[in-house]
């Protein structure tokens, strides 16, 4: 287990446990410990782009050769460059909000493509890149911040729940579906099923995130909890929700915490095929703290500006989950100029792509208002429904719905 | 041959989960104490015995846990029934509830279904502390996404809970716990016959004089009233809404046209509630039916009093034949 960054006083310890308990500058060094290298930070891949060794971890990322990096470092190209087409068509009025994932491709990127196709992703609604890597096309997530739909893809057949607002409901839910699993049976080798649940930091204050982790506890129930903490809830920084590292509170509730670097897509990969293999084989859950930064707003409504010095943006852009594998691949890694060149061209299509589908997206016709509302319609919805569309009918030129 | 049993309230909702989760091994039980002990009412007793601890989950202490992982198991593709003790308990899940269980139908376009039962103890009338005797079906009932019901007998509580369970919509169902063991409301109940419409409300007296109209726990009140009113030459006609939402109106539509007056029972607060909508609606569809304004006998717009005053705030027989004579006087 990792070592504490403080002592915690116990029952019994008299005077001198007040004095143990942390200043609120060693509570804030603590939660940053990694801004400077925490002891406790899992990487395999340093923001200066060298592999690090990791006697425990490397076995998890050994079937990552060049191609398989290049294409986790195209993917993250891919995912940031969808989200900074959305974040601009935001400001040009074309999308109703967006979510910014900026900086976090890493911890998304990992995450995401170290799930197998039977198992089951629960976001919250900054998760574009692990629905990049579950296959959802970014289009219908798109439809979402369009405001045309509420949620677009199969989440069975891409295992990947609808995104979920309400801070930490997912949490829970994602408990139930892992009980399911256990349930049926479906825990035990390495053909097992797992969950991922992802959640920020914010949502650790959240009731339904402790009972999550108190309800996955007590049934051994397969489920990753993934925090990205990317230090700021909205303006709330995270030493305004915890007092020591999240990770260190997996211990409380019984099941493994660990802190990964969240800007390494390698260590975030390794990690979470780690916790994942540990859920299919009955040892779950497990919780990892990614280590991340959200280097643009909470959401386009958002001022950092307020709250966050740029200083500390400055000091995370050294870290940038991306420029990591692009020196590494540079230096002999694997990977020409063609190759980034080729990345580039890919990505600026993508957004391409997107743009054009977003502008031209077909509104929802008013009688969705009504759709789906039951799986057994009601008399009173049938009637309203049907008053409302006869309603329409009355203005001149109606009938294009 | 019919196989008839004679069952209290608290006798046929256990009966009718055995029913269901005999039927569905994707039917699982889920609350606190709901299993060893059978839950605090003791009506899921028995089940966790026969069915194990992975169908009747004694689950940790919080509603939101127990309505959150309910929603994941479903989506899973389980049925889960859960158990909340006593309906002041539910708020910790109301989230959960409105926000997700509510919604994920609409959210993802039938795409996932919620096929949720949640059982909720309500009202008042046992002489219990502060937070055992509430009425708040009246704020589910305004979520658009879930269906509310309530029984008033035991032949709807043991069909009712059955249907609520098959039934792909999540569903409050809301019992009156004050009736769960009456000697006096026991029932023969055909167990293998063919059950009501679950979502229909049903005339349970005939009467010309006025219309009472009532569910769950008040039903027995309206009733009472009735019997009461006949001494007096009054003839009440008496309604048992069972489905709170859907609102089924029609037979009191049907009934006011012919009564001309109509007194809406309940123990819930009257303020923006259950009865207002019902008086809202029957003005709207009854006007020139209508010998007197739609009257309502509620409990009053207050917090649930201390115990020692309930008989005052509850609606009692008094109250509904004071009503009633309130309308008769118009």
């Amino acid at each position: 287990m990792p070592s504490e960054h403080w002592t915690h006083p116990e029952p019994g310890d008299g005077p001198a446990a007040v004095a143990a308990q942390p200043s609120p500058e060693q509570v804030i060094a603590g939660l940053r410990a990694t801004s400077e290298g925490g002891a406790e930070l899992t990487q395999l891949l340093t923001p200066e782009g060298e592999r690090v060794s990791s006697p425990q971890f490397d076995r998890y990322v050994d079937d990552i050769d060049a191609e398989a990096l290049k294409g986790l470092y195209r993917d993250m190209v891919l995912v940031r460059r969808a989200d900074r087409e959305a974040n601009a068509m935001q400001r040009q009025g074309q999308l109703g909000i967006w979510v910014p994932l900026l900086g976090q491709e890493a911890a998304q990127i990992g995450s995401g493509r170290a799930l197998q196709k039977r198992d089951m992703a629960f976001p919250s609604y900054r998760e574009h890149g692990v629905a990049y890597a579950r296959g959802v096309d970014l289009k219908e997530v798109l439809g979402i911040f369009r405001c045309t739909d509420h949620s677009g893809w199969d989440y069975k057949e891409h295992g990947f729940h609808p995104y979920t607002i309400v801070i930490g409901n997912q949490v829970l839910n994602a408990a139930g579906y892992a009980m399911g699993q256990k349930f049926e049976g479906k825990v035990g080798d390495d053909d097992s099923e797992a969950t991922i649940c992802y959640f920020g930091d914010g949502a650790t204050s959240q009731g339904d995130v402790h009972e999550g982790f108190v309800w996955a506890a007590v049934y051994d129930a397969p489920l990753v909890f993934f925090c990205q903490n990317n230090q700021w809830a909205i303006s709330e920084p995270t030493e305004r929700q915890s007092r020591l590292p999240l990770y260190q509170r997996a211990r409380g509730y019984g099941f493994p915490g660990i802190r990964v670097d969240g800007n390494d897509v390698l260590a975030c990969l390794a990690v979470s095929r780690w916790a994942l293999e540990e859920c299919r084989h009955g040892n779950g859950p497990v919780l990892i703290e990614a280590f991340t930064y959200r280097m643009d707003a909470h959401t386009t409504t958002d001022d950092p500006t307020r709250y966050r010095l740029s200083d500390e943006l400055e000091e995370w852009k050294l870290k940038d989950p991306i420029e990591r594998v692009r020196a590494y691949l540079a230096r002999g890694g694997g990977a020409d100029q063609a190759f980034f060149d080729q990345v580039q061209a890919d990505s600026d299509a993508f957004a391409a792509e997107l743009r054009e589908y977003c502008f031209n997206m077909p509104e929802p016709p008013p009688e969705r208002i009504f759709s789906n509302v039951y799986a057994e319609s009601t008399p009173m919805l049938d009637a309203q429904r049907e008053e409302f569309l006869s309603y329409l009918d009355g203005f001149v030129g109606a009938g294009e719905h | 041959m019919a196989d008839l049993q004679k069952l209290t309230i608290g006798k046929a909702i256990n009966l009718g989960l055995r029913r269901a989760m005999e039927s569905d091994p994707k039917v699982l039980i889920m609350g606190e104490d709901v299993g060893k002990l059978g839950g605090v009412f003791r009506i899921t007793d028995g089940l966790q015995k026969d069915f194990g601890e992975q169908r009747v989950l004694d689950t940790p202490l919080a509603e939101s846990g127990i309505i959150g992982t309910a929603v994941g198991l479903a989506v899973r593709g389980f049925r889960p029934v859960c158990e909340i003790q006593f309906e002041g308990f539910i708020f910790p899940g109301f989230d959960q509830i409105v926000s997700q269980v509510a919604k994920l139908h609409y959210r993802t376009q039938g795409k996932i279904k919620m096929p949720i039962v949640i059982r909720v103890p309500f009202g008042g009338g046992i002489g219990a502390v502060e937070h055992h005797s509430e009425s708040p079906e009246s704020l589910f009932a305004h979520v658009p996404g879930l269906k509310v019901v309530s029984v008033s007998n035991a032949v709807d509580a043991y069909w009712g809970i059955q249907q609520a369970i098959k039934a792909d919509d999540p569903i409050l169902f809301f019992e009156p716990k004050k009736l769960y063991h009456s000697g006096a409301l026991k029932a023969e109940i055909d167990v293998d016959g063919t059950p009501d419409q679950l979502f229909e409300s049903r005339v349970v007296r005939e009467g010309t004089t006025a219309t009472v109209v009532a569910y769950g726990p008040s039903v027995k009140v309206a009733l009472d009233a009735a019997a009461a009113a006949e001494d007096e030459g009054k003839s009440l006609e008496v309604i048992d809404l069972r489905t709170l939402s859907p609102l089924d109106l029609e037979p009191v539509f049907e009934s006011v046209r012919k009564t001309g007056r109509l007194i809406a029972l309940s123990e819930a607060p009257s303020e923006s509630s259950l009865t207002s909508e019902i008086a809202a609606r029957v003005q709207q569809e009854c006007f020139y039916s209508l010998e007197a304004p739609v009257l309502r006998v509620t409990g009053f717009d207050t917090p649930y009093p201390p115990a020692k005053l309930e008989e005052h705030y509850l609606p009692d027989l008094d109250r509904v034949l004071h009503t009633v004579d309130r309308s008769l006087a118009w």
